[in-house]
């Protein structure tokens, strides 16, 4: 379809940028001033260029768009294969959005060692979108083991105090489930003689055991990238020391790599064991939208509250995912869109506050709505998203993950749906505690509202969450063909799967 | 006729975005003026179409503007439109109506409020929302306003946001109406997974063959329509506050009187008798159901009105009034006498935002005191107030003189509440007697609530502060007018739209697309077949009840306190609220909290972490320093140790072979 290489522009180009990061020398002040333009220019140049893929996008066409395929490892098999369809456009375009929106959030609040800084995310951008992209198992390993490294040093360097406990755990968890995954890699491999993506979903014909095996081990890494719980408690220790930038990317674009990988990989590849583990997705779901918004209930600091309700949306997502019909999944995917923009926003919305007064503790807010009435509207709006009120994007995953899972399940759409009741409580509860009120503490009698730069910073983002509640179809009409064809794929190998037992 | 549609609809929402968006740039003035025109258009327009909808012939009673898609996935698909038919355009009457004067009225009542282009926005916001639910064509659009209310009703309950007690009122209101919205949403998954659409007409169609599936239900196997009806019945609890849910009613009353008017009493709490009508043609094929709405609806119309009498803040008393009254929309609705329940809908907005807005004008007059124990002899301050409220005070309990004229001359009350009891009696069913027999009471306690409090504002001698009371003064023209407004609608509705709604004309009103005909004609048919004593039953319990409580708060003042000594078990029950918010904090609000401080300490913090990651580095740290210890440098070690290995080497070897 297009005939340069788009898909690796998309990637590579802020590579380019933080080779021109490095290079940049002169006394500190220029050096900082002129990182910040050049990632800012490179992302939003990247962003832009990410736009012809939307608008150049096929939408009747179920299978893989602007793919790429060239040799990397010839001799065994490996390709370098880039490829987008229904399923990873947006998350491309998340990525590429969410970037310059980071880059803009941190303009005052990063002072130490900038460059280094803005190499680190322009680094994070090209193994995220190069994650969405890959369409070769080996690639794609490269880069979602690659994403772990800028986001390590992003918390380790960059952090609050605790940054170091908090880096740790992060890479300790995300480590572990990683191996394990690499030998399902290697399995496959052995088996097709090629990393190829698409040819391992036509190929790949694992018998029953084997597939439970391979499963459990891409489940070990993506359940914890989502995170499922029980091995969610990495999340609000890495938010809460995580910078304000590192949080938005974190919950923006991180926890989706889990999702994205079950739909991408479990999904397709491993059909019956997939239907096998579906069960213990739902009870892990359950449990996590529950027994984290309970959680989130008695927080006492702003990061990790919104952490937990991460936690909690994010069990809806894979409910989504593993209902697998046409409603869930497309659901799962739209609310992990929207909230990778409404959590972003929220994270953001942290920021503001953690710049003027540096805690994001709860108890050291209240009534700012007299000070700061831009920044109480601007709250308010990602927390009623956050919520899932209709006309907001929240509201239209959520409502289609329900639909489909009730059908598919009543007791799971029921525990599930119970999420509306506490993430109401929850949110409202914060939001009460930080913006309503009066103003009696003296620490914050002169906070001002947000000025032009976060405006700015907030503005797409509004606009965005508003556009997907109100037409969610700009976004849902793309997804429909790839979703149909991974759950008309799935149905066809599980039919096929119940003959062949058949005696 | 299509654009007039969509006017009424959008003007508020641009007129609030208008108000809320630029209020710093263009001030209180304009952003006043730009709500109110925007409303008093929107009210002329809904006039017109109820007009040529309800007189219409049967091909116009239906129009359905559709104006974009709103979402698509697989076979489910969702318009945005505006459906109206004749329940509609009765909707639009009535939060138009209502919703103009209630902003007129707000530009004196907030005059000195530093919030007034907000309060302004919200008021539009809100009135955008509730055209948005009364006009929806499909569930998930209903949905879409019924949420949108609560959350208007959130920002407005918490409208004086420094105040704590307003600020923890507007959660509680929004999570109570989410627990109904829970009820709602899985009703909707449900009609969706029976029917495979969520759209009204595709519904409807499928109602009869819905009325023979079983469902599968959290592990039960269950009759598919009763179980969705009832689902979506728990929404329209919360939203109405029916008992259980109602807890959240007396509390919003902190929020400023003129919301307590309009969404708390005229329009808001009362979509979900909108709701039940909207679906009544699922709701009269789901017979149990209907027969559990009665029953909640005469028990909330009972047990409201008994707080009723003994409440002593001056919105409280009218708070539970409502709460009351909208249970006998839902018995009425209950026993399939939709037309009824929409008539009692349409007056009690008439005359139950009348009492408010009156309770207002007394509010600001006493320099916001609202408990009536000091007040008394507020008539001598604002006569123009104390007959509008008798107005709306006589609409309420029902009175009017039967059998002249036909059908009797009275106020609005008079008609629609005979015309639910008489409906409940007619039915001959036993729920239906039991809703009549609760009625009838209710009717007897709603006439002694509202005339006592009458009785104690604005009769005997002034209770308050002396500098008050000098102070005091008749509220100005800009809240007075909507006053009249609402007065002549209290006085007159009933009168005027009996024979449309349940009278004559009724068949040809309502059309046949817009209620189930079915049930409605044969109740109604029944109803006016009722004995005599039933027909007068009603209105000879109000007068009772006007009777006790002129006994009580004028003739004999010492009465009510010997009766309270006489009977403090009961007083207690009914003072405190039958106990309701005190049992919720015990068995839901704390477990809640101390179940999430247990599992985030013991359950993330122990044994998650404890287990997982803390403990894993611990076991490394442990290892690396035993490990660590083995290099201690001296030779003699490592000495030993290479020959304890050669030892157990050649032992080995020795044994295995």
């Amino acid at each position: 379809m297009s005939s340069w290489p788009i898909l690796s522009l998309v990637t590579f180009l802020p590579l380019v940028g933080a080779l021109f990061c490095l290079v940049v020398n002169g006394p500190k002040e220029a050096v900082d001033r002129n990182c910040r333009s050049v990632a800012l220019v490179t992302s939003i140049v990247t962003f832009l260029i990410s736009l012809l893929l939307w608008v150049r996008f096929d939408v009747t066409r179920p299978g893989f768009q602007f793919e790429e395929k060239l040799d990397w490892v010839p001799a065994l098999g490996i390709g370098y294969h880039m490829g987008i369809d229904g399923i990873s456009l947006f998350f491309v375009l998340l990525s590429t959005l969410l970037t310059p929106i980071c880059i803009l959030s941190s303009w005052e609040a990063v002072h130490v060692r900038v460059k280094e800084y803005m190499v680190a995310f322009l680094v994070l951008e090209t193994f995220m979108v190069g994650m969405f992209c890959a369409l070769d198992l080996a690639l794609f390993y490269v880069f979602f083991e690659g994403v772990l490294i800028p986001m390590f040093l992003i918390i380790g360097v960059w952090g609050g105090a605790r940054r170091v406990y908090a880096a740790f755990k992060f890479f300790l968890y995300t480590l572990l489930g990683s191996v394990l995954m690499l030998l399902a890699i290697i399995t496959i491999y052995w088996q097709l003689g090629t990393t190829d993506l698409p040819t391992a979903m036509e190929q790949l014909n694992l018998p029953f055991i084997w597939q439970c095996w391979l499963w459990l081990a891409f489940f070990a890494s993506f359940a914890v990238k989502v995170p499922m719980w029980p091995v969610h408690t990495w999340l609000p220790d890495a938010h809460v020391e995580a910078p304000t930038a590192g949080s938005v990317i974190l919950a923006g674009v991180l926890l989706k790599m889990g999702g994205y990988g079950f739909l991408r990989l479990s999904i397709p590849l491993l059909p019956e064991a997939t239907q096998y583990f579906a069960p213990l997705i739902f009870g892990l779901s359950v449990v996590a939208v529950i027994y984290t918004s309970l959680v989130a209930l008695v927080q006492e600091d702003m990061k990790k509250l919104i952490a937990y309700s991460s936690v909690a949306h994010m069990g809806v997502v894979t409910i989504g995912a593993f209902i697998l019909n046409i409603q869930g999944v497309q659901g799962s995917l739209f609310l992990m869109l929207s909230h990778g923009i409404v959590s972003a926003a929220l994270f953001l919305c942290v920021g503001v506050v953690y710049d003027r007064m540096h805690t994001h503790e709860i108890a050291v807010f209240g009534g700012l709505v007299h000070r700061m009435p831009r920044y109480a509207f601007t709250f308010l709006l990602f927390t009623l998203a956050s919520i899932g009120l209709p006309g907001l994007s929240g509201f239209v995953g959520e409502f289609l993950v329900l639909l489909g899972a009730f059908k598919a399940n009543t007791w799971v759409a029921t525990l599930a749906t119970t999420g509306l009741i506490l993430g109401a409580a929850y949110a409202l509860w914060l939001y009460r505690q930080i913006i309503f009120g009066e103003l009696t503490k003296d620490s914050l009698k002169a906070i001002l509202d947000m000025n032009r730069r976060e405006v700015a910073v907030f503005l797409p983002l509004v606009l965005l969450t508003v556009w997907m509640g109100i037409y969610p179809n700009s976004f849902l009409d793309p997804m429909a063909a790839s979703v149909d064809k991974l759950v008309g794929d799935y149905q066809a190998a599980i039919k096929l799967a119940r003959t062949a037992a058949l005696p | 006729m299509d654009l007039a549609i969509k006017l009424i609809v959008l003007l508020p929402l641009v007129a609030a975005a208008i108000a809320g968006l630029f209020c710093r740039i263009i001030g209180d003035r304009p952003a006043q003026i730009v709500t109110c025109a925007a409303l008093l258009i929107a009210a002329a327009l809904s006039i017109f179409v109820f007009v040529r909808i309800g007189f219409g012939p049967e091909n116009a009673k239906l129009v359905v503007v559709k104006l974009f898609t709103w979402m698509d996935s697989g076979t489910l698909a969702i318009d945005w439109s505006l459906r109206v038919d004749t329940l509609t355009a009765v909707m639009f009457i009535v939060v138009n109506v209502v919703s103009s004067m209630v902003h007129v009225y707000s530009v004196g009542y907030m005059a000195e409020d530093p919030g007034i282009p907000r309060f302004m926005s919200y008021l539009s916001l809100f009135t955008f929302f509730m055209l948005m639910l009364v006009t929806s064509d499909n569930l998930v659009q209903l949905f879409f306003g019924w949420e949108g209310v609560g959350l208007a009703s959130y920002l407005l309950i918490g409208f004086w946001y420094d105040k704590k007690s307003a600020n923890d009122a507007a959660i509680k209101a929004f999570i109570v109406n989410r627990v109904g919205d829970f009820g709602f949403a899985l009703g909707i998954f449900a009609v969706w997974m029976l029917s495979g659409s969520v759209g009204f007409a595709e519904i409807f169609a499928k109602g009869p063959d819905m009325a023979h599936m079983r469902i599968h239900f959290l592990g039960m196997d269950l009759p598919a329509l009763e179980t969705a009806c009832l689902l979506l019945f728990i929404g329209a609890m919360g939203k109405s506050a029916q008992l259980g849910l109602h807890t959240w009613l007396p509390d919003a009353m902190e929020g400023p009187t003129p919301v307590s008017a309009l969404i708390h009493a005229a329009t808001m709490v009362t979509a979900g008798v909108f709701m039940v009508v909207r679906l009544s043609p699922l709701f009269e094929l789901a017979p149990i159901t209907s027969a559990f709405i009665t029953l909640i609806g005469g028990a909330t119309a009972f047990f409201a009105a008994t707080i009723g009498i003994t409440q002593f803040d001056i919105k409280k008393v009218v708070a539970y009034s409502t709460c009351s009254q909208l249970g006998y929309m839902f018995f009425a609705a209950g026993v399939g006498s939709y037309s009824a329940a929409i008539f009692h809908l349409m007056t009690h907005g008439f005359f139950k935002s009348l009492l408010f807005l009156c309770s207002g004008s007394v509010i600001t007059c006493l320099h916001h005191e609202q408990d009536m124990r000091k007040m008394g002899g507020v008539r001598e301050k604002t006569p123009q107030t104390f007959v509008l409220m008798w107005i709306g005070t006589l609409a309420l309990s029902g009175i009017g003189v039967p059998y002249v004229l036909g059908e009797g001359i009275g106020f609005a009350g008079f008609y629609s509440k005979d015309a639910m009891i008489e409906s409940a009696y007619g039915v001959h069913t036993t729920v239906g007697l039991i809703a009549f027999w609760l009625g009838t009471v209710a009717a007897f306690l709603t006439a002694l609530y509202s005339t006592r409090l009458m009785f104690m504002t604005f009769y005997g001698k002034y209770r308050g502060d002396h500098h008050t009371w000098e102070h005091a003064h008749e509220s100005p023209a800009v809240m007075l007018l909507p006053l009249y407004v609402l007065g002549i609608g209290a006085a007159l509705s009933g009168l005027v739209a009996y024979d449309w709604f349940v009278g004559s004309d009724w068949a040809h009103f309502w059309g046949t697309s817009s209620i189930a005909v079915k049930s409605t004609g044969e109740v109604l048919h029944q109803a006016h077949e009722v004995p005599v004593w039933v027909k007068l039953a009603p209105l000879v319990f109000a007068l009772c009840g006007i009777a006790l409580s002129y006994l009580c708060y004028i003739a004999m003042p010492q009465l009510p306190a010997l009766v309270v000594k006489r009977f403090p078990g009961i007083y207690a029950l009914f003072y405190n609220k039958w106990y309701f918010d005190e049992i919720y904090d015990v068995v839901f609000v704390k477990p809640a909290l101390a179940l999430g401080r247990i599992l985030w300490k013991k359950g993330d913090g122990a044994t998650i972490n404890g287990l997982g990651p803390d403990n894993i580095a611990a076991r490394a740290q442990d290892m690396a320093g035993v490990l660590s210890r083995f290099q201690s440098g001296y030779l003699y070690h490592y000495a030993f140790v290479m020959l304890v290995g050669v030892a157990g080497l050649v032992t080995y070897f020795m044994l295995a072979s």
